[in-house]
Protein backbone atom coordinates (compact mmCIF):
# COMPACT_ATOMS: atom_id res chain seq x y z
CA UNK A 1 0.00 0.00 0.00
CA UNK A 2 1.20 3.48 -1.15
CA UNK A 3 1.48 6.24 1.18
CA UNK A 4 -1.11 8.44 -0.19
CA UNK A 5 -3.64 5.08 -0.16
CA UNK A 6 -3.11 4.79 3.45
CA UNK A 7 -4.36 8.05 3.57
CA UNK A 8 -7.21 6.87 1.79
CA UNK A 9 -6.41 8.37 -1.45
CA UNK A 10 -6.32 6.33 -4.57
CA UNK A 11 -3.90 7.01 -7.29
CA UNK A 12 -5.21 6.32 -10.92
CA UNK A 13 -4.87 9.16 -13.76
CA UNK A 14 -3.21 12.16 -14.11
CA UNK A 15 -5.89 14.24 -13.62
CA UNK A 16 -6.46 13.11 -10.23
CA UNK A 17 -3.17 13.05 -9.32
CA UNK A 18 -2.96 16.64 -9.47
CA UNK A 19 -6.57 16.65 -7.75
CA UNK A 20 -5.13 14.49 -4.93
CA UNK A 21 -1.97 17.38 -4.85
CA UNK A 22 -4.32 20.28 -4.61
CA UNK A 23 -6.08 18.51 -1.80
CA UNK A 24 -2.72 17.24 -0.06
CA UNK A 25 -1.85 20.74 -0.05
CA UNK A 26 -4.61 22.10 0.86
CA UNK A 27 -4.62 19.44 3.93
CA UNK A 28 -1.27 21.19 4.46
CA UNK A 29 -2.52 24.16 4.38
CA UNK A 30 -5.36 23.71 6.62
CA UNK A 31 -2.94 21.53 9.12
CA UNK A 32 -0.43 24.70 9.17
CA UNK A 33 -2.85 27.22 9.82
CA UNK A 34 -4.85 24.94 12.73
CA UNK A 35 -1.14 24.42 14.00
CA UNK A 36 -0.20 28.39 13.99
CA UNK A 37 -3.50 29.18 15.21
CA UNK A 38 -3.67 26.98 18.31
CA UNK A 39 -0.12 28.34 18.73
CA UNK A 40 -0.98 31.65 19.22
CA UNK A 41 -4.02 30.88 21.23
CA UNK A 42 -2.23 29.49 23.68
CA UNK A 43 0.69 32.41 23.33
CA UNK A 44 -2.43 34.84 24.07
CA UNK A 45 -3.56 33.49 27.33
CA UNK A 46 0.06 32.63 28.74
CA UNK A 47 0.69 36.11 27.80
CA UNK A 48 -3.07 37.61 28.99
CA UNK A 49 -2.63 35.61 32.32
CA UNK A 50 0.70 37.10 33.16
CA UNK A 51 -0.09 40.45 32.20
CA UNK A 52 -2.97 40.34 35.27
CA UNK A 53 -0.63 39.21 37.22
CA UNK A 54 2.61 41.79 36.13
CA UNK A 55 -0.58 44.67 36.19
CA UNK A 56 -0.47 44.63 40.37
CA UNK A 57 1.80 47.52 41.30
CA UNK A 58 3.55 46.83 44.63
CA UNK A 59 2.70 49.25 47.06
CA UNK A 60 6.67 51.08 47.96
CA UNK A 61 6.50 52.15 44.32
CA UNK A 62 4.94 55.22 42.99
CA UNK A 63 4.00 56.63 40.02
CA UNK A 64 5.15 60.21 38.92
CA UNK A 65 2.55 62.73 39.36
CA UNK A 66 -0.70 62.59 37.03
CA UNK A 67 -0.67 59.30 36.29
CA UNK A 68 -3.99 57.82 35.62
CA UNK A 69 -4.98 54.27 38.00
CA UNK A 70 -2.82 51.66 37.10
CA UNK A 71 -5.21 49.59 35.53
CA UNK A 72 -6.05 52.69 32.61
CA UNK A 73 -2.02 53.27 33.10
CA UNK A 74 -0.76 50.01 32.16
CA UNK A 75 -3.03 50.38 28.85
CA UNK A 76 -1.65 54.20 27.89
CA UNK A 77 1.60 54.25 28.98
CA UNK A 78 3.99 53.39 26.16
CA UNK A 79 6.88 52.75 28.33
CA UNK A 80 8.91 55.48 26.00
CA UNK A 81 11.18 57.21 29.10
CA UNK A 82 10.53 60.91 28.11
CA UNK A 83 9.32 61.60 31.93
CA UNK A 84 12.15 60.03 33.07
CA UNK A 85 14.07 62.10 30.66
CA UNK A 86 12.49 65.00 31.37
CA UNK A 87 12.53 64.91 35.71
CA UNK A 88 14.93 67.73 36.34
CA UNK A 89 15.65 65.77 39.62
CA UNK A 90 16.43 62.47 38.00
CA UNK A 91 14.39 60.60 40.40
CA UNK A 92 12.20 58.58 37.93
CA UNK A 93 13.35 55.31 35.99
CA UNK A 94 11.52 52.61 34.13
CA UNK A 95 11.39 49.50 35.24
CA UNK A 96 13.33 46.78 34.13
CA UNK A 97 13.06 43.01 33.60
CA UNK A 98 12.80 40.88 36.93
CA UNK A 99 11.28 44.33 38.78
CA UNK A 100 7.78 43.91 40.64
CA UNK A 101 6.95 46.64 38.50
CA UNK A 102 5.48 46.59 35.00
CA UNK A 103 8.44 45.88 32.77
CA UNK A 104 9.49 49.07 31.16
CA UNK A 105 7.19 51.56 33.33
CA UNK A 106 8.09 54.78 35.05
CA UNK A 107 8.19 55.04 39.10
CA UNK A 108 10.03 55.93 41.48
CA UNK A 109 10.72 54.74 45.39
CA UNK A 110 10.04 57.78 47.87
CA UNK A 111 12.73 56.47 50.06
CA UNK A 112 15.20 57.29 47.46
CA UNK A 113 14.50 60.24 45.82
CA UNK A 114 11.06 61.64 46.23
CA UNK A 115 9.43 63.68 43.65
CA UNK A 116 10.52 67.60 44.13
CA UNK A 117 7.33 68.68 42.88
CA UNK A 118 7.88 70.86 39.83
CA UNK A 119 5.24 73.85 39.10
CA UNK A 120 5.36 73.10 35.49
CA UNK A 121 4.88 69.24 36.16
CA UNK A 122 7.36 68.87 33.30
CA UNK A 123 7.12 64.44 33.59
CA UNK A 124 3.68 64.97 33.08
CA UNK A 125 3.94 67.13 29.93
CA UNK A 126 6.30 65.52 28.33
CA UNK A 127 4.18 62.28 27.74
CA UNK A 128 3.17 61.48 24.48
CA UNK A 129 -0.01 59.01 25.19
CA UNK A 130 -1.69 61.12 28.60
CA UNK A 131 -0.71 58.03 30.71
CA UNK A 132 0.76 60.95 33.01
CA UNK A 133 -2.26 63.28 32.33
CA UNK A 134 -1.88 66.74 30.48
CA UNK A 135 -4.75 67.62 32.49
CA UNK A 136 -3.15 67.98 36.00
CA UNK A 137 -2.47 72.04 36.17
CA UNK A 138 -1.25 72.36 39.34
CA UNK A 139 0.72 69.81 40.85
CA UNK A 140 -0.92 70.69 44.91
CA UNK A 141 -3.71 68.37 42.76
CA UNK A 142 -1.38 65.47 41.89
CA UNK A 143 -2.65 62.52 43.94
CA UNK A 144 0.82 60.22 43.91
CA UNK A 145 -0.92 58.18 46.69
CA UNK A 146 -1.13 58.76 50.12
CA UNK A 147 1.60 59.54 53.13
CA UNK A 148 0.47 57.05 56.01
CA UNK A 149 2.00 57.33 59.81
CA UNK A 150 2.04 53.91 59.20
CA UNK A 151 3.97 52.78 62.77
CA UNK A 152 2.69 54.60 65.98
CA UNK A 153 5.02 52.31 67.98
CA UNK A 154 8.37 53.60 66.55
CA UNK A 155 7.52 57.63 65.53
CA UNK A 156 9.67 58.87 68.21
CA UNK A 157 6.66 61.71 68.52
CA UNK A 158 4.59 58.93 70.15
CA UNK A 159 7.38 58.00 72.64
CA UNK A 160 6.66 61.87 73.53
CA UNK A 161 9.70 62.80 71.64
CA UNK A 162 10.40 66.22 69.56
CA UNK A 163 10.90 65.55 65.88
CA UNK A 164 8.38 66.48 63.63
CA UNK A 165 11.27 66.71 60.46
CA UNK A 166 7.69 65.33 58.08
CA UNK A 167 5.76 68.29 59.29
CA UNK A 168 8.59 70.42 58.45
CA UNK A 169 9.56 69.00 54.98
CA UNK A 170 6.28 68.58 53.96
CA UNK A 171 5.49 70.99 50.76
CA UNK A 172 2.48 71.58 51.37
CA UNK A 173 3.25 73.17 54.77
CA UNK A 174 0.50 73.18 57.44
CA UNK A 175 -1.94 71.68 55.47
CA UNK A 176 -1.07 67.84 54.44
CA UNK A 177 0.16 67.23 57.64
CA UNK A 178 -0.42 69.27 60.70
CA UNK A 179 0.66 68.59 64.26
CA UNK A 180 -1.59 67.95 66.99
CA UNK A 181 -1.21 68.11 70.73
CA UNK A 182 -1.92 64.89 72.63
CA UNK A 183 -1.38 64.30 76.34
CA UNK A 184 1.27 62.22 77.60
CA UNK A 185 0.40 59.66 79.71
CA UNK A 186 4.08 58.20 79.98
CA UNK A 187 5.30 61.23 81.90
CA UNK A 188 2.26 63.09 82.66
CA UNK A 189 2.76 66.42 82.30
CA UNK A 190 3.79 66.37 79.06
CA UNK A 191 2.62 66.92 75.58
CA UNK A 192 2.86 64.54 72.63
CA UNK A 193 3.36 66.40 69.13
CA UNK A 194 2.09 63.91 66.48
CA UNK A 195 1.72 64.45 63.28
CA UNK A 196 -1.20 63.90 61.23
CA UNK A 197 -1.48 63.82 57.34
CA UNK A 198 -4.71 65.39 55.87
CA UNK A 199 -5.92 63.02 52.66
CA UNK A 200 -7.18 66.21 50.74
CA UNK A 201 -4.17 68.02 50.47
CA UNK A 202 -1.42 65.01 50.90
CA UNK A 203 -0.06 64.40 47.27
CA UNK A 204 2.17 61.42 48.10
CA UNK A 205 5.21 63.30 46.85
CA UNK A 206 7.29 60.69 49.33
CA UNK A 207 9.45 64.18 51.02
CA UNK A 208 7.67 63.04 54.54
CA UNK A 209 8.95 59.32 54.02
CA UNK A 210 12.50 60.41 52.46
CA UNK A 211 13.08 62.74 56.11
CA UNK A 212 12.17 60.43 58.36
CA UNK A 213 14.78 60.14 60.80
CA UNK A 214 14.29 55.75 61.92
CA UNK A 215 16.08 53.55 59.84
CA UNK A 216 13.08 52.45 58.31
CA UNK A 217 10.84 55.03 57.61
CA UNK A 218 7.38 55.43 59.86
CA UNK A 219 5.72 57.43 57.52
CA UNK A 220 5.33 55.82 54.03
CA UNK A 221 3.51 57.15 50.80
CA UNK A 222 1.20 54.11 50.50
CA UNK A 223 -1.21 54.20 47.05
CA UNK A 224 -4.35 55.57 47.92
CA UNK A 225 -6.47 52.69 47.84
CA UNK A 226 -4.49 51.13 50.30
CA UNK A 227 -4.53 54.15 52.57
CA UNK A 228 -7.95 55.30 52.60
CA UNK A 229 -11.11 54.00 53.76
CA UNK A 230 -14.56 54.25 52.22
CA UNK A 231 -17.23 55.04 54.57
CA UNK A 232 -21.02 53.45 53.18
CA UNK A 233 -22.51 55.94 50.73
CA UNK A 234 -25.99 55.98 52.96
CA UNK A 235 -23.71 56.95 56.30
CA UNK A 236 -24.28 60.71 58.13
CA UNK A 237 -22.96 62.42 60.49
CA UNK A 238 -25.47 63.86 62.68
CA UNK A 239 -23.34 67.58 63.69
CA UNK A 240 -22.44 67.67 60.01
CA UNK A 241 -26.06 67.38 58.85
CA UNK A 242 -27.39 69.57 62.29
CA UNK A 243 -24.98 72.18 60.77
CA UNK A 244 -26.31 71.98 57.02
CA UNK A 245 -30.10 71.86 58.16
CA UNK A 246 -29.38 74.75 61.03
CA UNK A 247 -30.79 72.67 63.44
CA UNK A 248 -31.58 68.97 64.88
CA UNK A 249 -33.34 66.89 62.40
CA UNK A 250 -34.99 65.23 65.10
CA UNK A 251 -37.05 65.75 68.19
CA UNK A 252 -34.39 66.69 70.98
CA UNK A 253 -33.82 64.26 73.40
CA UNK A 254 -35.44 64.34 76.92
CA UNK A 255 -33.04 65.64 79.38
CA UNK A 256 -31.83 63.07 81.38
CA UNK A 257 -33.04 63.00 84.85
CA UNK A 258 -30.74 62.09 87.71
CA UNK A 259 -31.77 60.67 90.80
CA UNK A 260 -30.59 63.45 93.24
CA UNK A 261 -31.50 65.30 96.51
CA UNK A 262 -34.07 67.98 96.26
CA UNK A 263 -32.78 71.42 94.53
CA UNK A 264 -29.28 69.77 93.47
CA UNK A 265 -28.98 69.57 89.52
CA UNK A 266 -26.31 67.94 87.37
CA UNK A 267 -25.07 69.81 84.76
CA UNK A 268 -23.74 67.37 82.26
CA UNK A 269 -21.85 69.83 80.04
CA UNK A 270 -19.14 70.72 82.61
CA UNK A 271 -20.48 72.45 85.84
CA UNK A 272 -20.48 68.63 87.33
CA UNK A 273 -22.84 68.94 90.73
CA UNK A 274 -24.52 72.13 91.34
CA UNK A 275 -25.82 72.99 94.90
CA UNK A 276 -28.56 74.73 95.56
CA UNK A 277 -28.50 78.27 96.27
CA UNK A 278 -29.49 78.01 99.96
CA UNK A 279 -26.41 75.42 100.19
CA UNK A 280 -24.30 78.10 98.61
CA UNK A 281 -24.90 80.28 101.52
CA UNK A 282 -21.73 81.17 104.05
CA UNK A 283 -21.78 79.04 107.07
CA UNK A 284 -21.10 80.19 110.47
CA UNK A 285 -18.30 78.04 111.10
CA UNK A 286 -15.91 78.24 114.35
CA UNK A 287 -12.84 78.71 111.20
CA UNK A 288 -12.57 81.57 109.46
CA UNK A 289 -11.29 82.13 106.32
CA UNK A 290 -9.57 85.21 107.41
CA UNK A 291 -6.25 84.53 108.89
CA UNK A 292 -6.27 87.70 110.85
CA UNK A 293 -9.43 86.34 112.99
CA UNK A 294 -7.04 84.24 114.32
CA UNK A 295 -5.15 86.62 115.26
CA UNK A 296 -7.51 88.42 116.48
CA UNK A 297 -8.58 85.57 118.83
CA UNK A 298 -5.59 84.93 120.15
CA UNK A 299 -4.86 88.68 121.21
CA UNK A 300 -8.58 88.72 122.99
CA UNK A 301 -7.62 85.43 124.76
CA UNK A 302 -4.30 86.75 126.14
CA UNK A 303 -6.52 90.65 126.99
CA UNK A 304 -9.13 88.20 129.07
CA UNK B 1 39.35 29.25 -8.02
CA UNK B 2 36.60 26.83 -7.29
CA UNK B 3 35.21 26.81 -3.79
CA UNK B 4 32.85 23.73 -2.75
CA UNK B 5 29.21 24.60 -2.26
CA UNK B 6 29.02 23.51 1.61
CA UNK B 7 32.12 25.37 1.65
CA UNK B 8 30.82 28.58 -0.38
CA UNK B 9 27.63 28.49 1.86
CA UNK B 10 29.53 29.14 5.34
CA UNK B 11 31.65 32.63 3.66
CA UNK B 12 28.84 33.81 0.45
CA UNK B 13 30.84 37.16 0.29
CA UNK B 14 34.06 35.43 -0.56
CA UNK B 15 33.49 35.54 -4.43
CA UNK B 16 32.38 39.03 -3.79
CA UNK B 17 35.31 39.86 -2.06
CA UNK B 18 37.84 38.83 -4.49
CA UNK B 19 36.03 40.36 -7.47
CA UNK B 20 34.85 43.82 -5.96
CA UNK B 21 37.01 43.96 -3.48
CA UNK B 22 36.33 43.93 0.67
CA UNK B 23 34.62 47.47 0.89
CA UNK B 24 32.10 46.83 -2.13
CA UNK B 25 31.50 43.47 -0.85
CA UNK B 26 30.63 44.58 2.56
CA UNK B 27 29.24 48.18 1.57
CA UNK B 28 25.67 48.04 3.15
CA UNK B 29 26.12 45.83 5.86
CA UNK B 30 28.69 48.24 7.55
CA UNK B 31 26.34 51.34 6.76
CA UNK B 32 23.65 49.58 8.13
CA UNK B 33 25.67 48.72 11.25
CA UNK B 34 26.97 52.47 11.00
CA UNK B 35 23.73 53.48 11.26
CA UNK B 36 22.17 51.23 13.98
CA UNK B 37 24.80 52.24 16.54
CA UNK B 38 24.88 55.46 15.37
CA UNK B 39 20.69 55.62 16.09
CA UNK B 40 22.17 54.24 19.49
CA UNK B 41 24.78 56.20 20.32
CA UNK B 42 22.36 59.21 19.88
CA UNK B 43 20.26 57.81 22.65
CA UNK B 44 23.06 56.92 24.62
CA UNK B 45 24.33 60.56 24.15
CA UNK B 46 22.51 62.09 26.77
CA UNK B 47 22.67 60.08 29.89
CA UNK B 48 26.12 58.60 29.67
CA UNK B 49 27.87 62.25 28.11
CA UNK B 50 25.26 64.29 29.24
CA UNK B 51 24.37 66.17 25.38
CA UNK B 52 20.73 65.86 25.06
CA UNK B 53 20.13 65.16 21.09
CA UNK B 54 17.60 62.86 21.49
CA UNK B 55 15.68 61.78 24.58
CA UNK B 56 13.16 58.82 25.20
CA UNK B 57 13.41 55.78 23.08
CA UNK B 58 12.10 53.83 20.10
CA UNK B 59 8.39 54.14 21.50
CA UNK B 60 8.58 57.66 21.89
CA UNK B 61 11.15 60.07 21.49
CA UNK B 62 11.86 63.80 20.95
CA UNK B 63 15.14 64.96 18.88
CA UNK B 64 16.60 68.42 19.59
CA UNK B 65 13.67 69.67 22.14
CA UNK B 66 11.39 69.88 18.32
CA UNK B 67 11.44 66.55 16.36
CA UNK B 68 8.82 64.09 18.27
CA UNK B 69 8.91 60.49 16.76
CA UNK B 70 6.49 58.14 17.73
CA UNK B 71 6.11 53.84 16.76
CA UNK B 72 2.94 53.72 15.00
CA UNK B 73 2.68 49.76 16.06
CA UNK B 74 2.94 50.84 20.09
CA UNK B 75 0.83 53.53 20.01
CA UNK B 76 -1.81 51.28 17.78
CA UNK B 77 -1.60 48.73 21.13
CA UNK B 78 -2.39 51.57 22.58
CA UNK B 79 -5.46 52.60 20.74
CA UNK B 80 -6.72 49.18 21.10
CA UNK B 81 -7.47 49.87 24.85
CA UNK B 82 -8.66 53.11 23.61
CA UNK B 83 -6.27 55.61 24.57
CA UNK B 84 -5.65 58.24 22.26
CA UNK B 85 -2.18 59.72 21.79
CA UNK B 86 -1.45 63.72 22.54
CA UNK B 87 -1.27 66.08 19.44
CA UNK B 88 2.74 65.56 19.24
CA UNK B 89 2.25 61.77 19.71
CA UNK B 90 0.09 61.98 16.49
CA UNK B 91 2.56 63.94 14.68
CA UNK B 92 5.05 61.14 15.28
CA UNK B 93 3.37 58.29 14.48
CA UNK B 94 2.31 60.33 11.27
CA UNK B 95 6.22 61.06 10.87
CA UNK B 96 7.43 57.81 11.25
CA UNK B 97 4.33 55.94 8.96
CA UNK B 98 4.96 58.58 6.05
CA UNK B 99 8.52 57.69 6.49
CA UNK B 100 8.34 54.05 6.05
CA UNK B 101 5.93 53.76 3.79
CA UNK B 102 8.59 55.64 1.56
CA UNK B 103 11.55 53.99 1.90
CA UNK B 104 10.50 50.26 2.77
CA UNK B 105 8.38 49.16 6.21
CA UNK B 106 11.13 46.73 7.00
CA UNK B 107 14.11 48.95 6.74
CA UNK B 108 13.07 49.47 10.63
CA UNK B 109 14.11 45.68 11.11
CA UNK B 110 17.54 45.92 8.89
CA UNK B 111 18.42 49.69 9.85
CA UNK B 112 17.11 50.61 13.00
CA UNK B 113 16.39 47.76 15.62
CA UNK B 114 18.93 46.32 17.26
CA UNK B 115 17.65 42.67 17.48
CA UNK B 116 18.77 42.71 13.78
CA UNK B 117 22.78 42.86 15.01
CA UNK B 118 21.78 39.45 17.77
CA UNK B 119 19.62 37.52 14.45
CA UNK B 120 22.20 38.64 11.82
CA UNK B 121 25.19 37.24 14.26
CA UNK B 122 23.13 34.56 14.87
CA UNK B 123 22.46 33.14 11.20
CA UNK B 124 26.43 34.49 10.90
CA UNK B 125 27.45 31.73 14.09
CA UNK B 126 24.78 29.11 12.11
CA UNK B 127 26.29 29.07 8.66
CA UNK B 128 29.83 28.65 10.52
CA UNK B 129 28.97 26.11 12.52
CA UNK B 130 27.36 24.29 9.07
CA UNK B 131 23.93 23.66 11.20
CA UNK B 132 21.83 22.77 8.97
CA UNK B 133 18.40 21.72 11.23
CA UNK B 134 15.59 23.84 11.48
CA UNK B 135 12.22 23.81 12.82
CA UNK B 136 9.84 24.99 10.53
CA UNK B 137 7.50 27.36 11.21
CA UNK B 138 5.19 29.52 9.57
CA UNK B 139 6.29 32.55 7.93
CA UNK B 140 2.74 33.90 8.53
CA UNK B 141 3.13 32.62 12.47
CA UNK B 142 4.13 36.92 12.55
CA UNK B 143 0.65 38.40 11.16
CA UNK B 144 -1.19 35.80 13.90
CA UNK B 145 1.15 37.23 16.69
CA UNK B 146 0.66 40.77 15.20
CA UNK B 147 -3.57 39.82 15.18
CA UNK B 148 -2.65 38.61 18.74
CA UNK B 149 -0.95 41.64 20.38
CA UNK B 150 -3.41 43.88 19.07
CA UNK B 151 -6.54 41.63 20.23
CA UNK B 152 -5.09 41.03 23.82
CA UNK B 153 -5.13 45.07 24.39
CA UNK B 154 -8.36 44.93 23.35
CA UNK B 155 -9.35 42.07 26.01
CA UNK B 156 -7.30 42.79 28.97
CA UNK B 157 -7.35 46.74 28.67
CA UNK B 158 -3.39 46.32 29.25
CA UNK B 159 -0.57 46.35 26.29
CA UNK B 160 0.35 43.18 27.04
CA UNK B 161 2.86 42.99 24.37
CA UNK B 162 5.38 45.76 25.79
CA UNK B 163 6.01 43.34 28.80
CA UNK B 164 7.12 40.94 26.19
CA UNK B 165 8.58 42.59 23.22
CA UNK B 166 11.99 41.78 22.69
CA UNK B 167 12.17 45.04 20.41
CA UNK B 168 11.59 47.17 22.82
CA UNK B 169 13.39 45.36 25.46
CA UNK B 170 16.56 45.49 23.88
CA UNK B 171 16.28 49.38 22.55
CA UNK B 172 15.20 50.14 26.20
CA UNK B 173 17.32 48.37 27.88
CA UNK B 174 20.25 49.40 26.24
CA UNK B 175 19.21 53.29 27.00
CA UNK B 176 17.68 53.14 29.96
CA UNK B 177 19.28 49.78 32.21
CA UNK B 178 18.75 45.94 31.48
CA UNK B 179 17.43 44.28 34.38
CA UNK B 180 17.49 40.37 32.76
CA UNK B 181 16.68 41.89 29.39
CA UNK B 182 19.79 40.24 28.32
CA UNK B 183 18.64 36.71 28.85
CA UNK B 184 15.74 37.53 26.35
CA UNK B 185 18.76 38.07 23.97
CA UNK B 186 21.01 35.72 24.55
CA UNK B 187 17.32 33.34 24.10
CA UNK B 188 16.42 34.82 20.32
CA UNK B 189 20.83 34.53 19.45
CA UNK B 190 20.62 30.86 21.08
CA UNK B 191 16.95 30.12 19.42
CA UNK B 192 17.92 31.41 15.79
CA UNK B 193 20.96 29.43 15.71
CA UNK B 194 19.87 26.07 17.58
CA UNK B 195 16.33 26.19 16.65
CA UNK B 196 14.51 27.98 13.84
CA UNK B 197 17.08 29.61 10.97
CA UNK B 198 16.04 33.19 10.86
CA UNK B 199 13.33 31.89 13.14
CA UNK B 200 12.56 35.50 15.26
CA UNK B 201 12.65 38.07 12.44
CA UNK B 202 11.98 35.78 9.59
CA UNK B 203 9.03 34.05 10.98
CA UNK B 204 7.85 35.16 14.56
CA UNK B 205 8.18 38.83 15.04
CA UNK B 206 5.18 41.08 15.10
CA UNK B 207 7.06 44.37 14.91
CA UNK B 208 8.76 42.97 11.24
CA UNK B 209 4.98 41.58 10.73
CA UNK B 210 3.78 45.57 11.12
CA UNK B 211 5.94 47.17 9.03
CA UNK B 212 6.33 44.85 6.84
CA UNK B 213 2.73 45.67 6.26
CA UNK B 214 3.65 49.74 6.13
CA UNK B 215 6.32 49.02 3.16
CA UNK B 216 3.75 47.06 0.87
CA UNK B 217 4.17 49.91 -1.81
CA UNK B 218 7.19 51.63 -0.39
CA UNK B 219 8.84 53.58 -3.25
CA UNK B 220 13.36 52.85 -2.70
CA UNK B 221 13.02 48.98 -3.34
CA UNK B 222 15.94 46.43 -4.11
CA UNK B 223 16.17 45.31 -8.27
CA UNK B 224 17.16 42.76 -9.61
CA UNK B 225 18.24 44.91 -12.69
CA UNK B 226 21.36 42.78 -14.03
CA UNK B 227 19.19 39.04 -13.61
CA UNK B 228 20.19 37.60 -16.97
CA UNK B 229 23.90 37.75 -15.21
CA UNK B 230 22.88 35.84 -12.66
CA UNK B 231 25.16 32.78 -11.84
CA UNK B 232 22.95 30.79 -9.79
CA UNK B 233 25.41 30.85 -7.52
CA UNK B 234 22.85 31.07 -4.40
CA UNK B 235 24.94 33.03 -2.00
CA UNK B 236 22.08 35.70 -2.14
CA UNK B 237 19.48 33.29 -1.11
CA UNK B 238 22.21 32.22 1.78
CA UNK B 239 22.72 35.97 2.75
CA UNK B 240 18.69 36.78 2.88
CA UNK B 241 16.86 37.31 5.91
CA UNK B 242 13.50 36.49 3.64
CA UNK B 243 14.98 34.44 0.86
CA UNK B 244 11.44 33.72 -0.43
CA UNK B 245 11.41 37.77 -1.58
CA UNK B 246 14.70 37.25 -4.18
CA UNK B 247 13.02 34.59 -6.43
CA UNK B 248 10.15 36.07 -8.33
CA UNK B 249 12.26 39.21 -9.49
CA UNK B 250 15.58 37.21 -9.95
CA UNK B 251 13.78 33.89 -11.94
CA UNK B 252 10.96 35.71 -13.00
CA UNK B 253 11.98 36.60 -16.44
CA UNK B 254 10.43 34.02 -18.27
CA UNK B 255 6.85 34.25 -16.12
CA UNK B 256 6.92 38.21 -17.10
CA UNK B 257 7.88 39.66 -13.44
CA UNK B 258 9.56 42.42 -13.15
CA UNK B 259 12.89 42.39 -12.01
CA UNK B 260 11.80 45.13 -8.99
CA UNK B 261 12.01 42.94 -5.10
CA UNK B 262 8.37 44.44 -4.62
CA UNK B 263 7.25 42.53 -1.73
CA UNK B 264 6.44 44.30 1.65
CA UNK B 265 9.23 41.41 3.95
CA UNK B 266 11.95 42.88 1.74
CA UNK B 267 13.98 44.54 4.73
CA UNK B 268 15.99 46.28 1.86
CA UNK B 269 19.36 46.03 3.94
CA UNK B 270 21.26 45.30 1.14
CA UNK B 271 23.43 42.29 1.72
CA UNK B 272 22.44 40.59 -1.84
CA UNK B 273 23.80 43.46 -3.36
CA UNK B 274 27.17 43.42 -1.26
CA UNK B 275 27.35 39.43 -2.07
CA UNK B 276 26.55 39.18 -5.69
CA UNK B 277 29.90 39.25 -7.32
CA UNK B 278 28.27 39.64 -10.82
CA UNK B 279 26.70 43.04 -9.66
CA UNK B 280 23.21 41.67 -10.18
CA UNK B 281 21.17 43.32 -7.61
CA UNK B 282 21.35 47.08 -6.84
CA UNK B 283 18.96 49.90 -4.65
CA UNK B 284 16.41 51.12 -6.98
CA UNK B 285 12.78 52.74 -6.70
CA UNK B 286 9.46 51.00 -7.75
CA UNK B 287 9.31 53.80 -10.73
CA UNK B 288 12.57 52.79 -12.69
CA UNK B 289 12.06 48.91 -11.60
Amino acid sequence: MSDKQKRGLSVSSEGEKAEHKAVLSRRKFMGDTLKTACGTALLGLGMGTYSRQASSFPAGTIRPPGALSEDEFLGACIRCGLCVRDCPYDMLRLAELGEQVALGTPYFVAREKPCEMCEDIPCAAACPTNALSHELKKIEDARMGLAVLIDQEECIAFQGLRCEVCFNVCPVQGEAITIEMHHNRRSGKHAMFIPVVHSDTCTGCGKCEKACILEEAAIKVLPTHLAKGLPGTHYRLGWEQKDKAGGSLVKPDIEHQYNLPEGVRYDYNQGGLELPPEAKLEHDTPFSSNPLDSLKKLQNQENK
Amino acid sequence: MMVKSSERHQVPSQQAVEKKGWWRAHKWFILRRVVQLGILALFLAGPLLGVWIVKGNMASSLTLEVLALSDPYVMLQGLMVGHFPTTEGLIGIAIVLVFYTLVGGRVYCSWVCPVNIVTDTAAWVRRKLGIKVSSQFSRSSRYWLLGLTLVLPLITGVIVWELFNPVSLMFRGIIFGMGWAWMVILAIFVFDIFVSQRGWCGHLCPVGAFYSLLGQKSLVRVSAYNREQCDDCNDCFVVCPEPKVIRPALKGADKGIGSLIDEGNCTNCGRCIDVCDEDVFKFSSRFKG
